[in-house]
């Protein structure tokens, strides 16, 4: 039993079948990559996953609990954080405080008026907001504005700022879309740290192929929208199917 | 059943009035993506074109053969001007040119608000394209201000009457025509004038956007304004031009409005607030959508202000359009005709 | 201090002295000069600067802080006028009561508003907060004439039953006060040639002014003051990071909807009549227009704004022609009338003019307001450093230690 299964899952969008009879079960504690194709289903199953999208049919339990019909806001309560292709990261804010707002949503659930006291007395989560910046060498840069700082940087403090919350599940959405090579490999480093780290679960979705086979443990690939094969890295290398669909009939 | 013929009637001069300010809204928003609170005060301009226009023709001289008209050192008619254009075109034709000069302010407010239009939009809304909808709002909301008070300052704060002309002003029995008893529907000859003007405007804003090349890139835009933004061409003077033929439609419902409401410098304030409401009942971004709600509206408010449901009911007509627009935007969100993703969270 | 720090302090002490040296500093020509009439120390005038203050820092509560941007918040201040006169002719003259109610029932008139409202954002916030103020300005102006007085609208009479008062002896009549201290008593101060008015209306509404900005400062560096810059900064991340937007947004909108009800209960305390056209949608622009004038999401910003269109609106609005030939007098004739007709149409009646122009002025050019303005003049004097200054006040305002 895995902390994430996903059953007979199907959705449609007018005639296009985005996801057709999806099963999958992501075990705890490992990286579990899912790749495929443009088009082949990933976003749609990951909205599915954040409960941006209700499937048509099927069920997607986590830890035991059904997410579906669960706002984002719950899922994400329940133990899911997402990281996002582009960092979506408090730009108005200082990078200190971008990591705050994780602690106060773990310490104080999904809303709660604290309007008297001063967010500059709150020592307790300063602190740990300030450990896991350190942790991520941003301790320098904390002051500053979280807009003005590098691509690389952003992605970082959006990681970091999921793992604030200890998720039980980390969702990673392309997280080197874009990105330079150093970058990269720097975040890829970051992911590696995490895992060995960490008592977490991590789902990622990716096109880089050098990530997917430096961090996963497990890989499905998905297809016109269903899992075409699941196994381990060394065994999907080399899967004729796998080469099928990523370079077409011909291969 | 006449007398809900008679609402019906009655709602359509407003019906058209907010179906073509809210066209022209939706296309300002569709095309643009930007929210245009000034909308109402180019519909005011428009109103104030004809009023120019007729004080313009009504422009005149002291004859110098007054003297034909003195008694005994006395001249009785000396003070009497005689309009330029009666001088230089005979009495009755420039009689007629003034008495006509509501309709005659369309050839003249078209040029005028297209110009404005494109003004406006190359001297000032360019620059909020890419600026939070928030500050397009205030920054159009200071424009409306600016022309109000433009407008004031050089024609004064109160009404000013501008008669339709002499063949149109008064009533005709609309009921006997289509068959009721006589004198249960009588309307007035000018509103239905407007609605007919009205709905030539639409069809014709329709037709351009459905049969023009550049109609087709302009709908284009509004369905998938990335997409469009891709292709390049010449997009950007395409939205200018939008934004001008918005501005004249605007203005046109103005121009022909003034017959039926005396223009005042707030006018398009009071019409713009409704309009809104109006654009986001029939769905941002839905062309189809503005027109359907200008003309379910107007004709709601009419229903409301008869006076058997305002006796149960005192003042429903001052509410119900925002009572509908609040239950509209809650029940469904996107409006009558709204597309699927525009303007959702 | 006060559980604020050093920077906030220092601020409160600012605005603080400002409210109360208002009748010295508002009023710097003597008596019966030429320039007396840029004097703005008169109460009537000192109660609007303070009433539009709190208006404006609750205003900016809602959309400095997240970015939710209301056209309808007059509603809230005209509501709470109503209550506090019905209170006033109820109850008792004491403005106490009224007050209280007045911020009570704006608050749960804005609870509504908000509760639906807050269901759509952006444009489509923008236009439902618009067209509830409207529906109650034609609710206020037609269908509930009773309760409000219709176009009329309501203002204290000699047989309001006012069942806690004495009976009025003959001649009397009813006044606001605050437990027996009116609120038109007013004291004179003669220093040579100029003349300060002490006015205790004016003085209750500097109190107040001072506890809103107060608890503006402490809600602006809360935790939820907090949690509110996120939803204007990334409503996205916001949800995904396990918060619920929605219920901080409403809190923020029902809290500034209180702070509109204390102004409106203010108003009636200091003219004791009230009228639809409070609640006009212009009414609602001009807070707008305050808070971004001033600066959004700024503290002093809100104060900032209000006072400087209340002064010019007032000071502006009073220059006529005759005023205009007299300052150019000096002029060459055809100079000074030329110039005379260039700036008429801005002065005098045409104050709204000048307004209009100002406020797209400031959202083309100075979106951050006349704070963003002083913080850029001030950067262009010491230009060394200027990066890291920013990044140093949030430093030291987020310095526990103080």
């Amino acid at each position: 039993m895995g902390i994430l299964e996903i059953k007979n899952v199907n959705k449609r969008f007018g005639g296009l079948q985005a996801l057709g009879d999806v099963n999958l079960s992501v075990a705890e504690n490992t990286v579990h990559a899912i790749i495929g194709p443009n088009g082949a289903g990933k976003s749609t199953l990951l909205n599915v996953l954040v409960g941006k999208l209700i499937p048509d049919t099927g069920s997607v339990m986590f830890d035991g609990q059904s997410v579906l019909g669960r706002k984002p806001y719950e899922i994400n309560q329940m133990g899911i954080s997402r990281v996002f292709q582009t960092p979506e990261i408090f730009g108005d804010l200082t990078v200190l405080e971008n990591m705050m707002i994780p602690i106060f949503a773990k310490r104080d659930g999904a809303f709660r008026m604290r309007a008297i006291g001063a967010a500059a007395s709150e020592r307790e989560v300063i602190e740990q907001a300030e450990l896991m910046l350190e942790s991520l060498n941003l301790a320098d840069a904390r002051h500053d504005h979280s807009a003005a700082m590098s691509r690389g940087n952003k992605r970082r403090l959006e990681i970091g700022m999921c793992l604030a919350q200890e998720p039980r599940l980390l969702l990673l959405d392309e997280p080197t879309a874009g990105m330079a090579r150093a970058d990269t490999n720097n975040t890829i480093d970051l992911l590696k740290q995490i895992k060995d780290e960490r008592d977490i679960t991590i789902a990622i979705i990716e096109h880089d192929m050098h990530v997917v086979f430096s961090l996963a443990e497990r890989i499905t690939v998905l297809a016109q929208g269903s899992p075409l094969v699941e196994d381990t890295p060394d065994k999907i290398k080399g899967h004729p199917k796998v080469r099928e669909a990523y370079l077409g009939e011909s291969a | 059943m006449d007398a809900i013929l008679l609402q019906i009637l009655n709602g359509l001069d407003k019906g058209s009035a907010y179906a073509l300010i809210a066209l022209g809204l939706t296309l300002i928003f569709g095309t643009l993506g930007v929210v245009n609170f000034a909308h109402g005060a180019l519909f005011m301009l428009g109103a104030f074109c004809a009023v120019t226009l007729n004080r313009l023709l009504s422009l005149g001289f002291v004859p110098e053969d007054a003297s034909a008209t003195s008694v005994g050192g006395f001249s009785f008619g000396a003070a009497k001007e005689t309009p330029y254009v009666e001088h230089w075109f005979g009495e009755s034709v420039g009689a007629a040119i003034i008495d006509w000069s509501v309709p005659l302010s369309i050839l003249f407010a078209i040029p005028v608000m297209i110009g404005i239009g494109v003004i406006m939009e190359r001297g000032l809304i360019k620059h909020f394209y890419k600026r939070p909808h928030a500050d397009q709002i205030l920054v159009t909301f200071g424009l409306a201000i600016v022309l109000q008070e433009i407008i004031k300052f050089y024609y004064g704060a109160n009404p000013i009457p501008t008669p339709a002309p002499e063949a149109f002003r008064g009533s005709f029995d609309f009921g006997a025509l289509v068959g009721f008893d006589p004198n249960t529907i009588i309307y007035p000859y000018w509103r239905l004038v407007y609605f007919a003007f009205a709905a030539l405007i639409i069809g014709g804003v329709f037709a351009f956007l459905q049969f023009t090349t550049f109609g087709m890139v302009v709908r284009a835009g509004m369905a998938d304004r990335e997409t469009v933004g891709l292709l390049g061409i010449n997009i950007d003077r395409r939205f200018t031009i939008m934004f001008g033929i918005a501005a004249a439609v605007a203005g046109l419902a103005g121009v022909m409005y003034t017959p039926i409401n005396s223009p005042n410098y707030h006018m398009g304030m009071d019409f713009l607030v409704l309009s809104f409401v109006v654009v986001v009942v029939g769905g941002m971004g839905s062309l189809p959508g503005a027109v359907l709600a200008g003309f379910l509206l107007g004709i709601l408010e009419s229903f409301a202000s008869m006076a058997a449901v305002l006796e149960t009911l005192p003042g429903i007509n001052q509410i119900v359009i925002y009572l509908v627009a609040i239950i509209i935007l809650l029940t469904r969100p996107r409006g009558l005709m709204g597309r699927k993703g525009v303007m959702e969270e | 201090m006060l559980g604020l720090t050093k920077k906030d302090f220092a601020l409160l002490l600012v605005v603080t002295a400002l409210a109360l040296f208002a009748p010295f500093i508002l009023n710097p020509f003597p008596e019966g000069s030429g320039m007396a009439q840029f004097n703005a120390g008169y109460p009537d005038l000192m109660q609007r600067f303070a009433i539009f203050g709190i208006f404006a820092i609750g205003f900016n509560i809602l959309f400095g802080l997240t970015g939710y941007l209301s056209f309808g918040h007059a509603a809230f201040l005209g509501v709470g006028s109503y209550a506090a006169i019905w209170m006033m002719k109820l109850l008792t003259d004491n403005i106490l009561p009224a007050m209280l109610l007045s911020v009570v029932i704006a608050g749960l008139f804005s609870l509504v508003v908000g509760y639906i409202s807050l269901r759509r954002s952006g444009i489509y916030f923008a236009i439902l907060t618009l067209a509830f103020a409207q529906m109650s300005y034609a609710l206020a102006y037609s269908v509930l004439t009773p309760i409000t007085g219709g176009e009329t609208g309501l203002q204290l009479k000699l047989n309001d039953p006012r069942i806690l008062d004495a009976a009025l002896a003959p001649g009397e009549r009813a006044n606001a006060n605050l437990f027996g201290l009116d609120m038109t008593a007013s004291h004179e101060l003669y220093f040579g040639a100029w003349q300060f008015t002490f006015n205790a209306g004016y003085y209750i509404a500097a109190a107040c002014l001072i506890l809103a900005f107060y608890l503006s400062i402490r809600i602006f560096r809360s935790p939820f003051g907090m949690m509110l810059r996120a939803i204007k900064s990334n409503n996205t991340r916001m949800t995904y990071t396990g918060l619920n937007a929605r219920p901080y947004a409403l809190a923020a909108f029902v809290i500034s909807g209180m702070y509109a009800g204390l102004a409106g209960g203010l108003m009636v305390a200091m003219d004791t009549q009230v009228g639809p056209e409070r609640m006009f949608w212009t009414a609602s622009g001009e807070v707008v227009l305050m808070t971004i004038l001033g600066g959004a999401g700024t503290l002093i910003g809100p104060v900032l704004g209000s006072g400087v269109i209340k002064y010019m609106e007032n000071i502006i609005s009073k220059i006529n022609g005759s005023i205009l030939h007299e300052w150019f007098s000096w002029m060459p004739d055809g100079l000074e009338d030329a110039l005379v007709t260039l700036i008429y149409p801005f002065v005098g009646k045409g104050w709204h003019l000048t307004l209009g122009i100002v406020f797209m002025l400031v959202v083309i050019f100075l979106p951050g307001g006349l704070v963003e303005g002083g913080q850029r003049i001030g950067r262009m004097f010491r230009r060394n450093g200027g990066a890291s200054r920013a990044a140093k006040d949030i430093a030291e305002q987020r310095n526990p230690a103080e």
